[in-house]
């Protein structure tokens, strides 16, 4: 016989805004962890070369961008050997664009099997953010390989890395959760995706340092939370000039505003969203 | 709220929007729309689809939900369990929810049978733990041990089914919500998953069951809720509101019929109504007399004296033919005199309790005139056919036979 008390619930139709139920989305850890491998094991099925797709994207993207930038365009790249430089910034910069790109889509893409049984909805972006990491960890370790050929040793800052990491995930869970919420009512997103995603690798020091960036348009540059990202994550890991602490604390602010609003956002909108898709 | 109580419904109501012709908007009809805002005549009507509803359930009790398509049941089990939320009143539960209101939510066809256990398994609420102890009496009840390796996109329909079942069935919630998961599965699945639910009902869960198959509710219910566009029409024993919902079902199908278009023939005469009952205005049941009552209308009725052929197909809820009545078969010849009724009768209703739907046909000199798929539904409720006090209905007929021992 089960002797403990009965868990109870009360469901109203008030609408009120109101921040997610952290508690509740630790309950369901357990799905989340199921959605996370559920989304790692289904993505490379039935291609030809499987996982080696996450081997072959950031290689030629740094290879391709070596040529272009580094070669052609003379980019400088803070005294360190161009593809090193380039890829340093790649990894944080494609795990938070896939991340997005798979956050904004997942509420339509969960949406048939929300519209049968309830979870909290934000495990739906949350888990689509955190099976990016395992596309990073593959390119983790390329990354490594090319240090180890030009010889950089990392400094004490590697110790940062995992904080840029985190930095970056929280980053796309914050866009992905504006997005997936829009996305789930216009499908406007899903055509917009890809070039916002182009458009703002540009605007992100992926393939020049932010050093490059006159002074004068500093403070605008800086409300991309990704820049301090991507800045900071190459610094902990090849070294160079120790980016500005106040750019890195604009970008943080940025990133956490963008967050915590979507995380309201996302909390009001969740209610109605299986009416809606 | 009281102690024994284990739900609590109390003046729910949820509304939807009308008229949305796109499934989704894009952004470019919000701006248009809103630039248009003031001109638009016509805002988005409403409707509730559910709109009132009130009632409680005590804990261990076993309750059907019944009404037609569109009368909010699917609703209501989408609010009890959360997936989408009220625009009214309020819900209370005591204890854990769960749901099944599709069989195999979430199976990914690459992901194998094992992968779709704990996939499926975690998505309704159990924790590895309980997948782990309980995963060999899963892959027993669905009987896929030597698929378990296999991706599901290989499985057959029936074993995707059953393995998705089998996880359901091993679930241990407090209240479970199941909606017409039996309409899918051969007959011999659905009296497992009748069993299993048995079973569940019997160790003092609370079980909400909708299901149009007004069989399963009588013989799992101890009460039924009959909704009517989106508010109780009934509240009481599953034996009062079931023949109840019954009897108004058939009238509304047979004042249906004379308006359908979706028949073929040459149509100068027509069937406007058909009428099913035990011969006594009750409905048909197994062991008793079956009546059923066609009207005529059209040239017939004058009395032309010319050559009818009747066929009357009875169709289970997988639309198989169980049976076909013709007046050909038995040999019997129907002029047409005048009379406005024709009637088949059968003695003693072999047939299992059920849903079952009844297709015609009606020719004259040969020559058809009228027929109509899904004419009207059958509701056959359980019955003593053998006459030996019992009701066990196994398979699809009953047959009249002897037992003896001998040398």
């Amino acid at each position: 016989m089960k002797s403990a008390p009965l868990q109870k619930l009360v469901i109203t139709s008030a609408r009120t805004w109101s921040f997610p139920d952290l508690r509740e989305l630790w309950s369901f850890r357990e799905l989340l962890m199921t959605f996370i491998m559920r989304d790692i094991k289904v993505r490379y099925k039935q291609t030809a070369i499987g996982i080696l797709w996450a081997v072959i994207q950031p290689v030629v993207t740094m290879v391709v961008f070596t040529l272009i930038f580094g070669r052609l365009g003379q980019l400088p790249s803070n005294g360190l050997p161009y593809p090193a430089f380039v890829l340093a910034a790649l990894l944080p910069w494609q795990l938070f664009v896939k991340a997005l790109t798979q956050g904004s889509m997942s509420m339509v893409a969960l949406g048939p099997i929300m519209a049968k049984i309830y979870f909290p909805r934000l495990i739906a972006p949350v888990s689509s953010v955190l099976a990016g990491l395992i596309d990073f960890a593959i390119a983790f370790a390329i990354l490594i390989l090319i240090m180890l050929w030009y010889g950089i040793a990392p400094g004490p800052q590697v110790l940062l890395a995992p904080f840029f990491v985190l930095l970056a995930l929280c980053a796309a869970l914050a866009v992905s959760l504006w997005l997936s919420a829009l996305n789930a009512e216009f499908r406007d997103v899903q055509h917009a995706l890809p070039f916002v995603g182009q458009i703002w690798m540009f605007l992100t020091p992926v393939v020049y340092p932010a050093s490059l960036v006159p002074e004068a348009w500093r403070w605008v540059y800086l409300l991309n939370p990704m820049v301090g990202v991507v800045e900071g994550f190459r610094w902990s890991l090849l070294g160079g000039p120790t980016p500005a602490l106040m750019g890195m604390v604009v970008s943080t602010v940025v990133m956490l505003a963008l967050l915590v609003g979507g995380l309201f956002y996302f909390a009001r909108y969740e209610k109605a969203f299986v009416d809606r898709l | 709220m009281t102690v024994a109580e284990s739900i609590r419904v109390e003046k729910l109501g949820k509304r939807y929007r009308l008229g949305q012709l796109e499934p989704y908007r894009t952004l470019r009809d919000t701006l248009v729309s809103l630039a248009t805002r003031r001109e638009r005549s016509n805002p988005p009507k409403e409707i509730w689809a559910l709109k009132d509803v009130s009632f409680s359930v005590r804990r261990g009790e076993v309750l059907g939900l019944i009404g037609r398509n569109g009368a909010g049941k699917s609703t209501l089990l989408k609010l009890l369990t959360r997936i989408t939320s009220p625009d009214a009143g309020r819900i209370e539960m005591e204890g854990r929810v769960g749901a099944l209101l599709e069989v195999g939510t979430g199976f990914h066809p690459e992901l194998s049978g094992r992968e779709n256990i704990y996939m499926n398994g975690s998505i309704l609420g159990m924790s590895r733990r309980d997948i782990n102890r309980k995963f060999d009496q899963i892959v027993d009840f669905a009987g896929v041990e030597n698929f378990l390796d296999t991706p599901v996109k290989r499985y057959s329909s029936g074993m995707r089914v059953r393995l998705g079942f089998a996880v359901a069935a091993h679930l241990e919630p407090d209240i479970l919500v199941v909606d017409e998961v039996l309409a899918v599965g051969d007959a011999e699945f659905q009296r497992k998953c009748l069993g299993r639910m048995n079973e569940v009902a019997g160790e003092g869960h609370t079980v909400l069951f909708v299901s149009h198959q007004m069989e399963a509710i009588q013989s799992l219910c101890t009460r039924a809720i009959w909704l009517e566009q989106g508010s109780v029409a009934r509240d009481g024993p599953a034996g009062e509101v079931v023949p109840d919902y019954l009897a108004s079902a058939r009238f509304r199908e047979s004042e249906t019929l004379s308006g359908r278009v979706d028949r073929s023939g040459e149509g100068r005469i027509k069937v406007t109504l058909i009428d099913t009952d035990d011969g006594a205005g009750r409905p048909p049941r197994t062991g008793a007399p079956l009546h059923i009552r066609m009207r005529v209308e059209g040239e017939f009725r004058r009395g032309n004296d010319e050559a009818l052929s009747v066929r009357i197909a009875i169709r289970d809820s997988m639309e198989r033919v169980v049976t076909v009545f013709s007046n050909e078969f038995v040999g019997v010849d129907l002029r047409s005199d005048g009379s406005s009724w024709i009637v088949c009768s059968v003695h003693e209703l072999p047939i299992v309790p059920g849903g079952y739907y009844l297709d015609f046909s009606l020719r004259v000199n040969g020559l058809l005139e009228d027929k109509v798929f899904r004419a009207a539904s059958l509701e056959i409720v359980s019955g003593d056919f053998f006459g030996s006090g019992k009701s066990e209905h196994l398979g699809f007929f009953h047959v009249k036979q002897q037992w003896s021992m001998a040398q």
